[in-house]
């Protein structure tokens, strides 16, 4: 783990992580210097709630339309490339309809491309090393903390934690207090 | 299920894990030996040639092409199944869900291998990829087979990924108990999770695209297999029923593995307070009315064909019907659908058993099935003098019994590294139930405090 300073608590539940929040909004941390994490998702609570206003569809639209032409171009390339003239008979050299299909296929595989890239990069994934993280979460505990408080303000912190409900507060950095 | 604390799940979930019974050893090695003896049937046919099968003139399409189609079918057991429920907010889909994805991405892989091992020079598979060759030519794009090649890869790559999405935050949950070498594997597989409010945010949005877009691609993969078919001018081949005629069959497989599958899982790690006789009951209802849309295609086609009376059409009609393959098409019809719909239909005989029985059935039934659209109308084409018949060698037939004993090998590997069931999407669905009776038990309370 980094150095990052950081005072965190490890609530049993969600109604006591979501009284862990607003105790440390109410003293004034801003929203976006509160660290949450969570072993599920626990939708409709406060704590939970992340920006969602996210481009990930555009993305996967664009991956698509991507994907979608590079087919056709594959599709027509391979066919007008074909090293021995085709006597085609009057027919067309390049065939609309399987080209349609590689080309629907190819959409497809560019979204779905598309959408794991944009998962991978929006949600900071493929970055192993944790600067603040606890074990806990796994066995069903909720982090609510801090990152970066002023040094007066810890005791403050710990203490509205632990009312709230938190199991147990710790830190890292120089709030490390194991 | 009784509702559990997460710590219960995570034990619960986690056991199959680190307890290895010998039962298992003793399967597992079962399995490996009937794959070992597979694999060397196929080097054999690999070192003598195609001379070892049963293919000969005219029927080129065989056990193998019966076995690509329907392991491809059977693929439709799990992305589909999962995505349609998942889109559909079905709750009980939970513990579901992974069970079926694992079965659509080992089977399409057994699939699409098919076609490799079908032929007479497997090392030059690569001459199907899109580049041109040494000689400059380029594989024909018009042809079905290529098609093939697409829709299985986008489908594979579809499938894997909507298989490991959801895997990450249990591979998180395993790095945080695991110590050691195993803390670091699965600590490289979480790719960094860690359970942020952002990050539940995209893996679900990202969940629902892939639901979305494997839906079509699930369709379109067993449209083309079908396709490979009725593109050709074959009696009893070209037919525009063929592609929902196929997809339907895909999904009624597919349905049917997933139950065998949960009720093996169910009975050997234990499982029975998570996969409950109602996961059982809604997946029979879904085998039932797949069964009767089975019925339905079947009988349409072979209505069409024989109100056409095409003497070629009719020739491998009545063959099937009343000829040698006659007791293959009948034990096909008992198994998909006389066996199934009184067992599935009558809600007391749809217990565990019972759907089990029913779906031991449809898979031996289906898999009757592809065999007795390929070989019949191969054996009588257009030019009498170029009918035949078919006979499987043992190589073929070994080779098949290989890939069910894979199947089952790697279904079995699999639920050793990773929790079969998703366990944060099963804490989720209870959280979600115990939310709803707690606001029930409020809006009673504050009703009965009113009165």
């Amino acid at each position: 783990m980094a150095s990052v300073d950081s005072i965190y608590g490890l609530f049993p539940d969600p109604g006591s992580a979501d009284r862990g929040l607003k105790a440390l909004q109410s003293a004034g941390v801003r929203r976006d210097s509160i660290l949450v994490m969570s072993p599920e998702p626990f939708e409709g609570y406060e704590f939970a709630r992340s920006d969602r206003r996210s481009s990930m569809p555009w993305i996967a639209a664009l991956g698509g339309l991507v994907g979608g032409v590079s087919g056709y171009l594959l599709a027509w390339y391979t066919q007008v490339a074909y090293p021995s003239r085709i006597i085609s008979g009057g027919m067309p050299l390049v065939s609309k309809w399987p080209s349609g299909i590689v080309t629907y296929e190819l959409t497809m595989l560019g979204a779905i491309l598309a959408t794991i890239i944009a998962l991978l990069i929006s949600a900071k994934l493929l970055h192993w090393k944790f600067d603040i993280y606890d074990p806990e979460v796994s066995y069903g505990k909720i982090l609510i903390g801090v990152v970066d408080p002023a040094s007066e303000s810890r005791m403050d912190f710990e203490d509205r934690l632990r009312d709230a409900g938190a199991e147990k507060v710790k830190g890292t950095g120089r709030f490390n207090l194991a | 299920m009784a509702t559990k604390t997460p710590e219960q799940i995570n034990e619960d979930l986690l056991r199959p894990l680190s307890v290895v019974s010998p039962r298992y050893f003793v399967a597992l090695a079962i399995f490996l030996a009937v794959v070992i003896v597979a694999g060397s049937m196929f080097g054999r046919q690999i070192y003598d040639g195609l001379g070892v099968t049963g293919l000969n003139r005219p029927v080129f399409w065989a056990f193998y092409i019966t076995n690509f189609v329907f392991w491809i079918g059977l693929s439709h057991a799990g992305t589909l199944i999962s995505a349609i429920l998942r889109l559909c907010n079905a709750t009980w889909r939970r513990p579901v869900t992974r069970c079926a994805e694992v079965i659509t991405v080992f089977s399409l892989s057994i699939g699409a291998s098919f076609p490799i091992i079908h032929l007479g020079r497997p090392w030059l598979a690569f001459w199907l990829f899109p580049y041109p060759s040494e000689r400059g030519i380029w594989p024909n794009i018009r042809s079905p087979l290529l098609w093939d090649f697409f829709a299985i890869n986008t489908y594979l790559i579809g499938s894997v990924t909507f298989l490991l999405l959801p895997m990450l935050p249990d591979f998180a949950l395993i790095r945080d108990r695991a110590s050691g070498f195993r803390k670091r594997v699965y600590g490289f597989l979480a790719l960094g999770w860690r359970g942020t409010p952002k990050q539940w945010h995209r893996l679900e949005t990202a969940m629902h695209i892939m639901a979305i877009a494997i839906i079509p691609v699930a369709v379109s993969v067993h449209s083309i297999v079908s396709w490979d078919f009725a593109m050709a001018p074959v009696p009893m081949w070209h037919s525009t029923i063929f592609a929902p005629y196929f997809v339907a069959g895909a999904i009624f497989s597919g349905i049917a593995a997933l139950i065998i599958a949960m009720a093996g899982l169910r009975k050997f790690l234990h499982l029975q307070e998570y996969l409950r006789p109602i996961h059982f009951q809604n997946l029979g209802k879904l085998l039932l009315v797949m069964s009767l849309l089975w019925f339905y295609f079947v009988f349409s086609e072979r209505l069409t064909g024989w109100y056409g009376n095409e003497k070629y059409e009719m020739s491998v009609f009545w063959v099937t019907q009343r000829g040698s393959f006659a007791p293959l098409f009948w034990t096909m019809v008992f198994c998909n659908f006389l066996l199934p719909v009184p067992i599935l239909a009558i809600k007391k005989l749809r217990t565990i058993t019972g759907t089990v029985i029913a779906s031991i059935g449809v898979v031996i039934g289906m898999w009757i099935e592809r065999f007795l659209i390929i070989v019949p109308s191969l054996t009588r084409k257009y030019l009498p003098f170029s009918w035949g018949t078919y006979r499987p060698s043992w190589t073929e037939i070994i080779i098949t019994a290989g890939t069910f004993a894979a199947m089952a090998l790697l279904y079995m590997l699999f639920a050793k590294v990773v929790p079969i069931i998703a366990v944060w999407e099963l804490k989720a669905g209870q959280s979600v139930e115990r939310e709803h009776l707690e606001t029930i038990l409020a809006a009673s309370e504050a009703e009965a405090g009113a009165d």
